[in-house]
């Protein structure tokens, strides 16, 4: 039985006295259904929601004039060439085919791109510091310093870079890369797909120059 | 007996209200990391599954959408289907079969359809890029859809830059790439 109802007699001869009414509810059953929900739901279901990156790309539209397209300025241009075997090259402005030294390897970890980035987006990252702490002071509301975030990220000093995958790198080091960028502040990147130049940068590199140097004699 | 009880609605409450219920996918992906935390919105979501061997599938969350697009497919491919076709495929959680396959795919029995569709996945090449139409029809039926890419870690570049320039050449220049979150990761290892 789920519910009992006891009743006791507390005496024979008293009469006009209330019997004294005793209930106990048996939940063992509810506590099993309970259970048994729980356990479904922690199977069934996940608990952490998936997080995203938010991308956009730029257009490759044919009729884009040369004057729409935005020009950025060698100077500051930085490109990530992601390799096979987790590896990463970089070089700075335009591509030097003749030197094989302006190619430098990186890597993934804090001291290795994350360290370059930093090192290039130094005034950014010092203004976003000193923003971030206006913010927990309560000084400016989030929106705001969402805004001002993006307008430094934007600003004109601010590096760019070009981030080109081989096809042997695999996804992971792409999402890697572009998490550096969110680390290190920097608003203006790009993907771009690997050119026949920056394919033979890599196989200079890995030759140590023999190549640049056939070709030069 | 009360105390346990209360305890075990406590729990039911909690499940109930925080979590989601884990979509059945053909293929297991394990996302990359991110320090990102934008989490990712819950409804009007096309997602597109890339696994290891760069194998595309594709998710809708509306059942009418679903209808819609495979309709509209249908008609770009000479493909008639009926009725009883479209209702089964809008139940689908996951979808990724080539045009020519998709009839007969659509007969088979769950547990068959279970079984294949991993084998299967949407063809994405510059001959035949029924990917590119199929995100075309979706977005031409529901216009708020976001693009959310989640692919496995291990997949190689190649095949990002497939979806992506076919994604870049129907114009759909923004989307979400769907990562774990860094902290858990780190955990693991």
């Amino acid at each position: 039985m789920s519910a009992d109802v006891e009743q006791k007699d507390s005496g024979k001869g008293k009469k006009g006295k209330q019997k004294k009414m005793k209930t106990r509810v048996d939940f063992t059953p509810m506590v099993d259904m309970n259970m048994l929900l729980i356990t479904f739901f922690m199977l069934c279901t996940s608990l952490s929601k998936p997080q995203t990156m938010e991308i956009s790309m730029p257009s490759n539209d044919k009729n884009i004039t040369e004057d729409q397209q935005t020009k950025i300025k060698a100077s500051t241009a930085i490109t990530l060439l992601l390799d096979g075997k987790d590896k990463i090259f970089y070089y700075d402005g335009e591509p030097k085919y003749n030197d094989y030294s302006s190619l430098k390897e990186t890597n993934y970890s804090a001291d290795g791109l994350r360290a370059m980035l930093l090192g290039r987006n130094q005034a950014a990252m010092a203004k976003v510091k000193e923003l971030k702490e206006k913010k927990l002071n309560m000084q400016i509301s989030e929106a705001d310093y969402l805004d001002k975030v993006s307008e430094i990220k934007n600003g004109k000093d601010t590096p760019v870079v070009i981030i080109k995958a081989t096809d042997d790198a695999t996804y992971k080091n792409l999402i890697d890369a572009l998490d550096e960028m969110q680390i290190c502040n920097i608003g203006k990147y790009v993907i771009t797909d690997i050119v026949a130049g920056d394919k033979f940068l890599l196989k200079n590199f890995e030759t140590k120059g023999s190549l640049s140097n056939s070709t030069a004699n | 007996m009360t105390a346990m009880s209360d305890v075990t609605v406590l729990l039911l409450t909690f499940f109930m209200l925080t979590s989601t219920f884990v979509k059945k996918e053909p293929v297991q992906v394990s996302t990359p990391a991110s320090v990102s935390e934008i989490k990712i919105p819950e409804t009007n979501i096309l997602q597109i599954l890339i696994d290891t061997k760069g194998k595309i599938f594709m998710s809708l969350d509306k059942q009418p959408d679903m209808r819609a697009v495979l309709e509209g497919m249908g008609e770009e491919y000479g493909v008639s289907f009926t009725p009883d076709e479209v209702q089964k495929f809008s139940k689908m959680a996951t979808f990724g079969v080539p045009m020519k396959n998709m009839k007969k795919y659509l007969e088979m029995s769950q547990e068959e359809q279970d079984a294949v569709l991993k084998d299967q996945g949407i063809p994405c090449d510059s001959l035949d890029n029924q990917f590119k139409s199929w995100v075309r029809t979706a977005k031409s039926t529901n216009p708020d859809l976001r693009i959310a890419i989640k692919a496995d870690q291990k997949t190689p570049y190649s095949v990002i830059k497939k979806v992506m320039t076919s994604l870049q050449d129907i114009r759909e220049n923004r989307y979400n790439l769907i990562t774990s979150l860094k902290a858990v990761e780190a955990e693991k290892k």
